[in-house]
């Protein structure tokens, strides 16, 4: 029988890049966060690995930075004040083409903000968040497990398409406890890393990590051949989640901690007759596009959820087909502010025509 | 009789046979050599990785025949970091200038010393920034007129320079460090000989090394190459004196 064990986000996180060959991690204490690096700095040392508590956020995305163009697989987790003072390691991080996971369990803001649970950095994930026009892989998490089965994901897509990979979670994923069943990394084939530097071999030819590109059209050629990346990531790489799309007149749409919400906000509507479906998005960059269109050719209305003042649905709009209607239901945290499913099925019976 | 011509002097195997873009009097080319003839004498150019900076020393990979990681402007130091602890056989240096070193990378270099990684840090301590043109760095002397600074550096408004390879040397995880210049002949000489000790401090396990050398910017300081190089001498080394402010036998 599978292990079962009874932990919390934070910890799956850990245990899922553990699991995927992660030796090195790099980090600075801010709630809600800090059970990944207590995991790291207390399970690391045993596995022959380093952990680093980095003088500051910066410092750490650049430590992951050096062990990334070393070929290793490393990460660095923090909440949304410290992922912002990662960005200039992740612009070059993507400039320099290095794999590497960012995990952000992310608290309120702007500014200080709060530790509430919140969607307001979706932006930030997944526009960029950085200077120079790159993208990272975002995944969303909504539940312990996949807290463990997206690190692993999450290396494996980093490393194929040398695109810094991000984990895009929140402090009630990262704080509640459920069932996780770990298991062993999935073998499968990846590209191997003869662009990390290891010293010159004698004879070899030297290799050079960098995002400088100086002479006449390099940089032009260097963008355009990110930019085929992403879109190749886009053809290839989308996931997300259906639930009772094939006869819903609308469509519910969510990520994360309010995804998990609106999974019981659905079920309880469809016990009171209500035709709603659910597609949720697991990876946000790249964006399921071609989901919603797909499914908003016969169903018209959609409804996104998010802990914000409206983010996603940016994108849900740019996705769906021309004639499908585009509803926000949201909200910004506030202490104890977390919407109930209740509250979600109000909104999708306001929405949904011929109730039972 | 047949003569054989035996050579006495040669390019540092470490360096790539190319002209440099530095501008004419700039000593970086001093400095990078002397870098590649310790990395000659203790034959570690196979297995040496370094880290570019952002200013006139982000172009390292051009001219040193190693690997490089280039970094964000002043975080070298964590970078080298994360290579050190990746591949902790290989010899890693960074190379700063004053701008990136002792101003925007200030927290870095303090923390890899004061945690002690194995690195050797070069740091060419020119008082200005070079690569954008001229404005106060830290190290810019007290009165010193920069395009930031048009009336003289003004202490009760700017600071004071700040002498990086003291404050360094206070901190438990610096195991070397010491400050040169090369322009003298038997400065330049000296500089080699202390830049070779930074390095087998890394590669004797002795700890964190760090060696600040005084150079030139003639473009910027709005000199000749001989006036600039006068400059160390009758200003520079008044206010950055040289020595060797740490240095620790014992393994770490």
């Amino acid at each position: 029988m599978d292990q079962r064990l009874f932990v919390k986000g934070n910890e799956a996180v850990a245990m899922g890049a553990l699991a995927a060959g992660c030796r090195y991690y790099f980090g600075y204490p801010i709630t809600p966060q800090s059970d990944i690096p207590e995991f790291t700095a207390r399970e690391l040392p045993r596995l022959g690995g380093t952990f680093i508590q980095a003088e500051s956020e910066i410092a750490a995305i650049n430590m992951l930075l050096g062990a990334s163009a070393c070929g290793m697989r490393a990460m660095t987790s923090s909440s949304s004040p410290g992922i912002s003072l990662k960005q200039e390691g992740l612009s070059y991080m993507a400039g320099s083409e290095l794999p590497g996971l960012v995990v952000n369990i992310c608290r309120s803001g702007p500014g200080l903000g709060g530790i509430d649970a919140s969607q307001a950095d979706y932006f930030q994930a997944v526009k960029g968040g950085g200077h120079g026009g790159y993208r990272l892989i975002v995944l969303a998490p909504h539940s312990v497990q996949e807290m463990y089965d997206l690190a692993l994901l999450a290396f494996d897509l980093s490393d194929r398409y040398r695109i810094p990979a991000m984990l895009l979670g929140d402090s009630v994923i990262g704080q509640m406890k459920e069932a996780l069943i770990p298991h062993p990394r999935a073998q499968v084939e990846l590209p191997p890393k003869d662009w990390a530097v290891r010293g010159k071999q004698e004879g070899a030819p030297q290799r050079v990590v960098k995002s400088l590109y100086l002479g006449d059209g390099e940089l032009e050629a260097h963008n355009w051949r990110l930019h085929e990346r992403y879109a190749l990531l886009e053809a290839r790489e989308t996931r997300w989640e259906g639930l009772h799309t094939d006869d819903a007149e609308l469509l519910v749409t969510a990520f994360g901690i309010t995804a998990r919400i609106a999974k019981s906000a659905v079920r309880m509507a469809r016990e009171a007759g209500f035709k709603v479906g659910l597609l949720r998005p697991v990876s946000l960059f790249p964006f399921p596009r071609e989901a919603f269109r797909t499914v908003t050719l016969v169903t018209k209305k959609v409804l996104c959820c998010e802990l914000n003042t409206g983010q996603m649905v940016e994108d849900v709009r740019l996705s769906v087909a021309r004639d499908a209607e585009v509803y926000f239901y949201g909200r910004p945290p506030g202490a104890g502010s977390l919407p109930t499913p209740e509250e979600f099925a109000e909104q999708i019976a306001r929405y949904c025509g011929g109730a039972a | 009789m047949s003569q054989v011509e035996i050579p006495v002097f040669t390019a540092p195997r470490s360096l790539k046979p190319v002209v440099t873009h530095f501008c004419p009097g700039c000593q970086h080319g001093t400095v990078h050599r002397l870098v590649a003839e310790a990395l000659d004498h203790f034959a570690v150019q196979e297995r040496t990785i370094g880290v570019a900076s952002v200013g006139c020393s982000v172009f390292l990979y051009e001219y040193f025949a190693i690997d490089v990681v280039e970094s964000p402007h002043g975080r070298a130091p964590a970078v080298a970091t994360g290579v050190k602890r990746a591949l902790p056989d290989r010899v890693v240096f960074t190379y700063q200038g004053d701008g990136d070193l002792a101003a925007i990378g200030t927290s870095e270099i303090i923390h890899a010393a004061n945690r002690g990684e194995a690195l050797t840090v070069i740091f060419v301590n020119n008082t200005t920034y070079g690569m954008t043109g001229g404005q106060m760095a830290p190290t810019t002397l007290a009165g010193q007129q920069t395009s930031t600074s048009p009336y003289g550096r003004d202490p009760a408004n700017d600071g004071s320079p700040i002498r990086m390879a003291e404050l360094l040397a206070q901190l438990d995880g610096t195991r070397f460090s010491a400050r040169v210049a090369v322009d003298s002949p038997r400065h330049v000489i000296q500089a080699g000989r202390v830049i070779r000790e930074a390095f087998a401090t890394q590669i004797q396990a002795r700890g964190f090394a760090f060696v600040e050398v005084l150079a030139t910017c003639p473009t910027n300081w709005g000199m000749n190459p001989v006036q600039a190089n006068q400059r160390i001498a009758a200003e520079l080394i008044p206010c950055f004196p040289l020595g060797t402010f740490k240095k620790i036998e014992s393994q770490s």
